[in-house]
C-alpha cells in the first residue's frame, strides 16, 4: 500500500508526519511512500533526504491525497488555503487516514469524514496503557512542549536561571514552579533544574511525587486529604473544599516564584482556571507565565491563546504550538509514533495494513471504520499506576535481622514468640533438671557459642559468602583434635579409625584454608 | 605440656577463630582473617599434640602420616579446582567432616579406657555419642548426594518418594526407637548392633532428604549442610567434653543456620519448605493456571553486534549474572567487556542476587577470578532503586531471579521472592540458550517486555561476538 506525507496546512506548523528515517523503516515494513515537495522543509528535512531514503516526490497537494492509500499527518485536516476546499474532501473512499483529530471538539470534521466513507485513526485517542506507549504521539509532543515551555520562559525572564557569585555581585538562582506533573510538567522541571533553577511541582495526584523529586524538583502539595488519580493516567475533577486549598497553595507560590509553568489538563473539559488574576498581580515584576493548557483554555485568567500578553509587567505566555517550535525533533519523534503505529496495523510486514479492533490499541485509536464514527472507545482499563499501592503493600515486609537462625521473613507475632519463649524455657528448665554439672558446663559454653556465631556472620558481607563457607569447613576440621586425643587409646582398631578421621580432617583442614585463601586474594578493588 | 596450658592454648585458639569469622566482614581484613584461622588450628593441633592424651611414638607416626596423606590429597584439590566448582568442593568437604565425627564417635565408644562417670553422666554420654553420630552421618551422605547433584552426576531435579513425609516420619521413630535401645545396652558390644543400624537409617535420611531438593535450592542445601557438619564438631565436643570443639562447631554451625536463612529469605521460602523438598510440589499449582497466566507478546531477538551498539551509546550499565554465566565458564569475556565500557567512561555495575548461582557468594567469587573489581559489584538492595535510571540491564544466564511475575502475579510459585528489577531499565538484554524456564519451571513475562531484547545462544560465544564488535 502507498503511505502519503503531504505538507501541513496549518499557518506556522512546522512539523511533518515523516522524517527520512521513519521512510526507510515504512519501505522495511512493505509499504511505499510518497511525500509532497517541500513537506519537511521547515523540520530540515529536504526533498533530497527523502528520495535517499526511498520516497518519490510529487508536486502537490492532490497529487497525494488523490494516489495514496494511507495518509500520515500532523493536524487534523482542514481548509487549504489554496485551493480553498477542505482536505478531507480530497479522500478517497476506503482509504486511511492518521493525524491528531481530537473528535470530542471537532463534530463537524468527524461528520465529513464519516461520509466519505474512509478509515481514521486519531493519534490522540491511543489508549494510555503501558503496550501503547510507543505509539503515545501526546505523550511526545507533551514532552517536547514542557522543554519548549523552559526555553520560552527562558527567553522572556530577564534574568539568569543559576545562581551565580561573580565578580560584578550575587545572582540569585531563578524560581520555577510547575503544576501538574504529567509528561509535559516533568519534562518542563527536567529542563528548568537542568538550567539551574529551584524547582518545585504540584500534582493533585499523590503516585508523582516520587517522578517529581527523581527530575530534581520538590514536591508541594496543598494541606488538604484527597486522591486525585483518574482513569487512564489523567487527573481527575477535586472537590471544592481541596480546590480553595489548592488555590491557598498557589496563591503562596505566586508571591515567591519568579517563573510559573501551568500544565493542568482534565480530558473532555475546558482547562481549571488555576491562576487567578490577583495572582498575577501579586507576582514580581518581570516574572513570566507560560500556559500549557492554552489550546484549552488555559490555567491562567490573563491567557490569550497563541499570543504572549504582557500584564502588569507579568509576562503570559499562551503559545498552542510550542511542538511545532522545536520542528525538527518533533517530526522526528511523531514520525516515530506513526511508524510504530504502523508496525500494529501491519504485523505481517507486508505493506498492507489490518485494522484489527481485537487488538485494544487498535480499537481505541480507530475514530472511524470504513464510514462509521466508532468514537468513543469503550473506556480504557485501570492503569496500573492507582493500583500499584495496594500491590507494593502485599510483598512480605523487609524480615529484622534478629529472630531466629531460621525460619521466614515475617516478623513473628506476639503469640508465637511467647510459645517460642515458654519451649525454649521448658527445655532450659528440663536441662537444668536432669543433667550433671559437668555438662551444664559444657551446655553453657556451647549456648554463648551460638550468639557469638551469630552476632559474627551477620556482620560478614554477602560477597564474601563463599568464602565464608570455605573457612567454616576449614575450621570444623577442628574436629581432628577428637581424633587425635583417641588415637592413642589401647585396640587397634581405635588407633585405625582414629587415624581415617585424622587423613579425613587434615584434607579439609589444609584444602579449606588453601582454597580460601586463593579466594580472597582474587578479591581486589 | 599440661592441662592447663592446654585449655589456655584452646582459649587463645577460640579467639582467633572468632577473629578469622570476623574478618569476613570485608574484603580488604578478610585475607587477614584467614591468616587468623590458619594460626588458630596450629595452635589448636600443635597444643593437643604436646598434651597428655598423646603417647608414644609410633602414634606420632601414624598422626603424621594420616594428616600427611590428608594435607597432599587437600592441598592438590585446591590447587586444582576451578572456581566454578567451589559448590561441588565445598559440598565434598562438607561430607569428609560428617564422616570423621562418624569415626570419632564410633572410636569413642568403643574405647575401653576406664571411666569415671556417674549413671547421669553416662546417659549423657551415650547420647551425646548417639547424636554425634547421627549428625555426622546425615552430613556426610547429604553432602556426597548434594556433591552428585552440583558436579551432575546426580540429576538435578528432585526425587519425590510417595509419602514421603510420611517416610522421613517413620526413620525419625526408628532413631528414637532404636536410640531406646542403644541405651539400655549393657555392654559395648550389645550397644553395637544398634549403633550402626542408627549410622544406617540416618545415611538414608541424608540420602532422602538432599535428592528431594531441586537445583534451585541447592544455595540453601549446601549452607545447610555446612551448619549441620558445626553441630557434628560440636556434638563430638560435647561427647569428648572438649569446650574447643564445642565453641567451633557451634559457631561453624550458627554461620551455617544464617546463611540458609539468608538464602531462604532470598527465595521468600520457608526453611521447612525448602528442606520437604520439591519446588512447588507443596503450593500445588495446577498447570492449567500456568497456562492461563502465560505472559503474551512477542520476543524481540537481537544479535551481537546490535548488543555492543547499544552497550558503547548508553550511559550506566547494569550485568546481572546467574549460573549461566557460571556453566559457559564466561566471567573473563565479561569482564574484558567490563573493562572497555569502563574506558568509554561508561558506569558499568554488577547486581547479584543472594541466591544467584548455586552457594551463596557463589557469583562474586566468579567475578573476583576474572578480576572485576568488588566495588562495583553490588547486592540486590543496593542495586535495586537505580534500574530505573539505567540504560542497558543485561541478564547472562539467569531467570528466575529476574522474573518480574514473582512482583506482579500472586499465583506464579515464585510470587514475593525479591527480584532484581532488569526491566526498568531503558533496555534490557536477556542472554539465554533458549526460551525454556528456569528452575523454579516458571515462564517469565520478562522476555515478552517491550523494552526487552533476547540474545539467545551460548553465553560465552555471544559475549565473545559482543567483545569483538565492541574492540572493533
Amino acid at each position: 500500500m502507498k503511505i502519503g506525507i503531504p505538507r501541513e496546512v496549518y499557518p506556522a506548523e512546522n512539523r511533518v508526519a515523516a522524517s527520512p528515517d521513519s521512510v526507510r523503516l515504512l519501505i522495511k515494513l512493505g509499504f511505499s511512500v510518497i511525500v509532497e515537495s517541500g513537506a519537511g522543509s521547515e523540520s530540515q528535512f529536504l526533498d533530497a533526504h527523502y528520495q535517499e531514503a526511498g520516497a518519490e516526490i510529487v508536486p502537490d497537494a492532490a497529487s497525494v491525497w488523490g494516489t495514496a492509500d494511507i495518509i500520515f499527518k500532523v493536524r487534523a485536516p482542514m481548509v487549504h488555503p489554496k485551493t480553498n476546499k477542505n482536505e478531507a474532501e480530497l479522500l478517497r473512499k476506503g482509504t486511511t487516514l492518521v493525524s491528531f483529530i481530537w473528535p470530542a471538539q471537532n463534530k463537524e470534521l468527524m461528520d465529513l469524514l464519516a461520509s466519505k466513507g474512509v478509515n481514521v485513526l486519531a493519534m490522540d485517542s491511543v489508549p494510555r496503557i503501558s503496550r501503547a506507549q510507543k505509539l503515545d504521539a501526546l505523550s511526545s509532543m507533551a514532552n517536547i512542549a514542557g522543554y519548549r515551555a523552559v526555553v520560552e520562559a527562558a527567553h522572556a525572564f530577564g534574568r539568569f536561571f543559576t545562581g551565580q557569585v561573580t565578580a560584578a555581585g550575587k545572582v540569585p538562582p531563578a524560581k520555577v514552579f510547575v503544576i501538574g506533573a504529567g509528561v509535559a510538567g516533568l519534562a518542563a522541571i527536567g529542563a528548568a533544574s537542568g538550567l539551574g533553577a529551584i524547582v518545585r511541582a504540584s500534582d493533585t495526584r499523590p503516585e508523582v511525587k516520587d517522578q517529581v523529586k527523581s527530575m530534581g524538583a520538590e514536591f508541594v502539595q496543598p494541606q488538604y486529604e484527597e486522591e486525585g488519580t483518574g482513569v487512564g493516567g489523567y487527573a481527575k475533577v477535586m472537590s471544592e473544599a481541596y480546590q480553595k486549598a489548592q488555590l491557598e497553595m498557589f496563591a503562596k507560590q505566586a508571591l515567591d516564584v519568579d517563573i510559573i509553568i501551568t500544565t493542568a489538563l482534565i480530558p473532555g473539559k475546558p482547562a481549571p482556571k488555576l491562576i487567578t488574576k490577583a495572582m498575577v498581580e501579586s507576582m514580581k515584576p518581570g516574572s513570566v507565565i507560560v500556559d500549557l493548557a492554552a489550546e484549552q483554555g488555559g490555567n491562567c485568567e490573563f491567557t490569550v491563546p497563541g499570543q504572549k500578553v504582557v500584564h502588569n509587567n507579568v509576562t503570559i505566555i499562551g503559545y498552542t504550538d510550542l511542538p511545532s517550535r522545536l520542528a525538527r525533533q518533533a517530526s522526528n519523534l511523531y514520525s516515530t509514533n506513526l511508524v510504530r503505529l504502523t508496525e500494529e496495523l501491519c504485523k505481517t510486514k507486508d505493506g498492507v495494513i489490518n485494522i484489527n479492533f481485537d487488538d485494544e490499541v487498535i480499537r481505541g485509536t480507530t475514530v472511524i471504520k470504513e464510514g462509521e464514527i466508532t468514537w468513543p472507545p469503550p473506556p480504557p482499563r485501570l492503569s496500573a499506576a492507582p493500583a500499584k499501592p495496594a500491590q507494593a503493600a502485599a510483598p512480605v515486609p523487609e524480615a529484622k535481622k534478629g529472630g531466629h537462625g531460621h525460619g521466614p521473613g515475617a516478623p513473628a507475632s506476639a503469640l508465637a514468640v511467647t510459645v517460642q519463649g515458654l519451649v525454649l524455657a521448658a527445655i532450659f528448665g528440663l536441662v537444668g533438671y536432669g543433667a550433671p554439672t559437668s555438662f551444664l558446663n559444657h551446655f553453657t559454653v556451647f549456648v554463648l557459642a551460638c550468639f557469638i556465631g551469630y552476632m559474627v556472620i551477620w556482620n560478614v558481607t554477602p560477597a564474601l559468602h563463599t568464602p565464608l563457607m570455605s573457612v567454616t569447613n576449614a575450621i570444623s576440621s577442628i574436629i581432628v583434635i577428637g581424633a587425635l586425643i583417641q588415637i592413642s587409646s589401647p585396640g587397634f582398631v581405635i588407633t585405625l579409625l582414629a587415624g581415617l578421621a585424622i587423613a579425613l580432617t587434615a584434607v579439609n583442614m589444609f584444602g579449606g584454608f588453601w582454597v580460601t585463601q586463593r579466594m580472597l586474594r582474587m578479591f581486589q578493588k | 605440656m599440661k592441662v592447663e596450658m592446654m585449655t589456655v592454648a584452646y582459649i587463645g585458639a577460640t579467639i582467633l577463630f572468632i577473629l578469622s569469622l570476623g574478618g569476613l566482614s570485608n574484603p580488604e581484613t578478610s585475607r587477614r582473617g584467614n591468616l587468623f584461622g590458619i594460626i588458630g588450628m596450629t595452635i589448636a593441633v600443635v597444643a593437643t599434640l604436646m598434651g597428655p592424651k598423646i603417647t608414644g611414638v609410633g602414634n606420632f607416626v601414624n598422626i603424621m602420616i594420616a594428616m600427611g596423606i590428608g594435607a597432599t590429597v587437600g592441598i592438590i584439590a585446591a590447587m586444582r579446582v576451578q572456581m566454578t566448582q567451589m559448590p561441588e568442593l565445598v559440598a565434598l568437604m562438607h561430607s569428609l567432616v560428617g564422616l570423621a565425627a562418624c569415626l570419632v564417635g564410633f572410636a569413642n565408644f568403643i574405647d575401653p579406657s576406664p571411666t569415671t562417670f556417674t549413671a547421669a553422666e553416662k546417659t549423657i554420654h551415650e547420647v551425646e555419642i548417639y547424636v554425634g553420630i547421627l549428625i555426622g552421618a546425615v552430613t556426610f551422605s547429604g553432602s556426597l548426594i548434594a556433591f552428585g547433584k552440583l558436579s551432575g552426576k546426580i540429576g538435578g531435579s528432585p526425587l519425590l518418594l510417595p509419602a514421603r513425609h510420611f517416610l522421613n516420619l517413620l526413620l525419625l521413630i526408628g532413631v528414637i526407637l532404636v536410640g531406646r535401645w542403644f541405651l539400655h545396652a549393657e555392654s559395648i558390644s550389645e550397644g553395637m548392633l544398634p549403633l550402626l543400624i542408627m549410622t544406617v537409617i540416618s545415611l538414608l535420611f541424608g540420602v532422602h532428604m538432599v535428592m528431594a531438593i531441586g537445583g534451585a535450592d541447592m544455595p540453601v542445601v549446601v549452607s545447610m549442610l555446612n551448619s549441620y557438619s558445626g553441630w557434628a564438631a560440636s556434638a563430638t565436643g560435647f561427647m569428648l567434653s572438649n569446650d574447643l570443639l564445642i565453641v567451633v562447631g557451634a559457631l561453624v554451625g550458627s554461620s551455617g543456620a544464617i546463611l540458609s536463612y539468608i538464602m531462604c529469605r532470598a527465595m521468600n521460602r520457608h526453611f521447612v519448605s525448602v528442606i520437604a523438598g520439591g519446588f512447588g510440589t507443596g503450593t500445588g499449582k495446577s498447570p492449567a493456571k500456568g497456562d492461563a497466566a502465560a505472559p503474551q507478546g512477542e520476543v524481540q531477538p537481537v544479535s551481537a553486534a546490535e548488543t555492543a551498539e547499544l552497550l558503547r551509546n548508553s550511559e550506566s550499565v547494569i550485568i546481572v549474572p546467574g549460573y549461566g554465566m557460571a556453566v559457559a565458564q564466561a566471567q573473563h569475556t565479561v569482564c574484558e567487556i567490563t573493562k572497555i565500557l569502563r574506558d568509554k567512561g561508561i558506569k558499568v555495575r554488577f547486581g547479584i542476587h543472594p541466591v544467584a548461582g548455586r552457594m551463596p557468594g557463589h557469583m562474586n567469587v566468579l567475578l573476583a577470578e576474572a578480576r572485576v573489581p568488588y566495588d562495583i559489584v553490588f547486592e540486590m538492595d543496593e542495586l535495586n532503586d537505580d534500574f530505573p535510571n539505567t540504560d542497558v540491564s543485561m541478564v547472562i544466564g539467569a531467570n528466575d531471579i529476574v522474573n518480574p511475575a514473582a512482583q506482579d502475579d500472586p499465583d506464579s510459585p515464585i510470587a514475593g521472592m525479591p527480584v532484581l528489577e532488569v526491566w526498568k531499565a531503558k533496555t534490557s538484554i536477556v542472554m539465554k540458550r533458549s526460551m525454556a524456564s528456569g528452575y523454579a519451571g516458571v515462564d517469565n513475562p520478562l522476555f515478552y517486555k517491550e523494552n526487552n531484547k533476547m540474545l539467545f545462544g551460548d553465553a560465552k560465544k555471544m559475549l565473545d561476538e559482543v567483545l569483538i564488535n565492541l574492540s572493533k
